[in-house]
């Protein structure tokens, strides 16, 4: 018996960014469908950033979780277009980040507050960081450095 | 030259870019000023290496000779780079390294904007995402080049030594030959009379910020693209980046 699609995205909202691990593969938004194409689950992955470590890792983990729910043909599908935006990262992912120390992606390209004092007093390091998807930042009130998920 | 050859051609242009501007600014990982830039040198190639695997990947399907993106990078020797001149050139101090980047950058954001409108859908795909990476680049190089232009005595002046270097390099972008006029005519790539136009009021912009003189001469090396004559150092980096390769035939892990 096949499992159906809502099913099978149950499974991949438990696998873990490799690198941020709090948020999902589906909360980040790179799970862009799943489909049934006779005996093989397609999976469609969209990369983050064109040189990010963490894609093949995450194509991975998908193809691991699935084979221990007993899914054994899997076809991973790598989709740049439309591409990847931090608007699709989803509300659950974003108070998930912002709980584990990591300002969420703001439209106003910069984080709204420290998301250890929630300080607004902030001063950004650099805008690149220690993944490609994260920014440097600092909270000039409790003067602790943090990572913003920057916007792209 | 047919369509096909055309598009090989452009596409190794494309890719051979940003993997040798990659590998370079890959070569300060670990040597920048000051951690933040060296974290933001690494990020950058990194960006640069991920864009050269879908262009060079693209390349090998239009070949359809079985070549792969590695095999492309890593197996082929200096006179069949398609990169521009101004990619190779040395990384010199920091100030010259940021240099090549907002002159590179500058064309790269420009042209990646016309090309997210080319008429071959993979271009267009590639270009939108790559696009968005770029952006980031060039608010960092171009905000760098001010700094440093607006800086101290010192940091102006290793900064219009940079200009002045680099600056022959920068026509060679613009130029356009058989391969562009085909891929122009193919609605894919843009016309570069106007690609130059829009280039030089942002660099302008920039450079005026920085406190810098734009050379007089507009004099223009070629022979990158083309392949017809690279300098020197492309064939110095090649045997670092290809080192593997060249050691051990056919590794693969």
């Amino acid at each position: 018996m096949t499992p159906d699609v809502s099913t099978i995205w149950g499974w991949l909202d438990q696998v873990p960014d490799p690198e941020i691990p709090v948020i999902s593969v589906v909360d980040l938004g790179i799970v862009r469908d799943v489909t049934w194409e006779g005996d093989t689950l397609e999976v469609a992955v969209t990369p983050t950033y064109s040189g990010c470590p963490a894609t093949s890792v995450i194509s991975m983990d998908i193809e691991t979780a699935l084979h221990d729910r007993g899914v054994t043909n899997v076809r991973i599908k790598t989709q740049i277009a439309p591409p990847w935006t931090t608007d699709w990262l989803s509300d659950k992912g974003r108070a998930k980040l912002a709980d584990y120390g990591i300002a969420p992606p703001s439209p106003a390209g910069g984080p709204d507050a420290c998301p250890r004092c929630g300080g607004a007093h902030l001063t950004r390091i650099s805008q690149f960081g220690s993944t490609p998807c994260k920014a440097h930042w600092r909270c000039d009130d409790c003067l602790e450095p943090f990572d913003y998920f920057k916007c792209i | 030259m047919t369509d096909q050859t055309a598009l090989f051609e452009y596409l190794l242009r494309l890719g051979d870019n940003t993997l040798v501007l990659g590998h370079r600014v890959s070569e300060w990982c670990g040597h920048a000023p000051v951690l933040e830039e060296d974290i933001a040198l690494a990020n950058t190639a990194l960006d640069l290496i991920g864009q050269t695997q879908m262009w060079l990947g693209l390349a090998g399907e239009v070949e359809g000779a079985g070549r792969s993106a590695d095999d492309l990078a890593m197996l082929r020797d200096v006179w069949d780079f398609r990169n521009l001149l101004l990619v190779e050139q040395p990384n010199g101090d920091f100030g010259q390294t940021l240099m090549r980047q907002c002159l590179f950058d500058v064309f790269h954001v420009e042209l990646l904007t016309e090309l997210t409108r080319a008429s071959d859908g993979n271009i267009a795909a590639i270009a939108a995402k790559a696009l968005k990476e770029v952006t980031y680049h060039l608010d960092r190089s171009s905000e760098t080049v001010i700094g440093l232009g607006d800086g101290t005595e010192e940091s102006h002046r290793r900064m219009q030594a940079a200009l002045d270097l680099l600056w022959p390099y920068v026509g060679e972008m613009f130029t356009p030959d058989a391969v562009d006029d085909a891929m122009h005519a193919a609605r894919i790539a843009p016309d570069l009379t106007a690609l130059r136009s829009r280039f030089d009021i942002r660099i302008n912009d920039i450079l005026t910020e920085a406190t810098l003189t734009k050379p007089d001469s507009n004099f223009a090396q070629s022979g990158g693209k083309t392949g017809f004559r690279h300098t020197e150092h492309l064939g110095h980096m090649l045997t670092q980046m290809q080192w593997l390769q060249r050691a051990y035939p056919g590794a693969t892990w």
